[in-house]
């Protein structure tokens, strides 16, 4: 039988690799029983979305600009190329 | 004169080159700014990868051949932001956050394996307000993890990168990527349960 803590591992190596054959159905029977591992498990992919969606609006936001300071630099930089 | 000719024709190139690289940081610096600070988060880190950029593309010189000069310089950023991760990655390694027994990680659960605290059922953002303010909460939850942890996390979760691939780059194994992954989601999930809650 599958302790939470191992659930919880188990929840999130699933997000990023297949597991095998008998951690899977493992991990499928402790969520079926455990109210508390389902929830975890759930929100973990949900987190996982909005980590991704995070990221996309970051670089939809076109108030962000790269510092002019920083341009400058560049702008620079690329004079003083041979 | 051929060599004198290919002296000539070399110059007008790095003429060529430089008024197209200043160009290009008019036209796409902000966007390779944004692309970088998705995914390295740190601004310092993200102003480095874009200048490493532009001067990887002015040195590669090649760029007369490239239909998009946006997609071709998101390329170059990209090894250039990966090349910040395996930095990272190294540290992380190498520090005490990868010791197998964290003392951090047990106490999320008791000596037998259960919860130590039961995870509280919340609900994910629903409609532009309340998205608006969950992306806030995470943003302060990313920023609260160690920032090497939130790098990988980052890379995995934004970059879009398969997990071996990762390991590959960042020379660690599996194990180790998921070991911090799932320390990485351990607090931050923590992190919002506590801050989100309320809503």
């Amino acid at each position: 039988m599958l302790k939470c803590k191992q659930a919880s591992q188990l929840s999130s190596r699933a997000l990023d690799n297949k597991l095998s054959l008998r951690e899977f159905f493992a991990l499928k029977f402790h969520l079926l029983i455990c109210e508390y591992c389902a929830r975890f498990s759930q929100q973990l992919t949900a987190l996982n979305i909005a980590i991704s969606n995070a990221g996309k609006t970051i670089e939809g936001d076109t108030s962000i600009r790269l510092p002019r300071g920083t341009k400058n630099t560049i702008a620079q930089l690329l004079n003083s190329q041979q | 004169m051929t060599s004198t000719n290919g002296t000539k024709n070399h110059e007008k190139k790095n003429t060529l080159a430089k008024s197209h690289a200043h160009d290009w940081l008019n036209e796409h610096g902000d966007y390779l700014y944004r692309f970088a600070l998705a995914r390295l988060r740190d601004p310092h880190q993200a102003e480095d990868a874009v200048q490493d950029t532009f001067m990887a593309a002015i040195k590669a010189n090649n760029f007369a051949e490239q239909s998009s000069a946006r997609t071709w310089l998101t390329g170059i950023l990209k090894h250039k932001i990966i090349d910040f991760m395996r930095k990272d990655a190294r540290e992380i390694v190498a520090s005490d956050l990868m010791s197998e027994q964290d003392a951090n990680m047990d106490a999320f659960f008791d000596k037998t394996g259960h919860w130590q605290e039961q995870p509280k059922n919340w609900q994910m953002p629903d409609g532009e307000l309340e998205q608006k303010q969950f992306f806030k909460i995470l943003q302060s939850c990313l920023d609260k993890i160690p920032n090497k942890l939130a790098t990988l996390f980052m890379m995995r979760d934004v970059h879009e990168t398969d997990n071996e691939e990762i390991c590959k780059e960042l020379n660690i194994t599996t194990t180790n990527a998921w070991v911090m992954l799932y320390r990485a989601r351990m607090s931050i999930r923590k992190c919002l349960e506590i801050n989100w809650i309320g809503h």
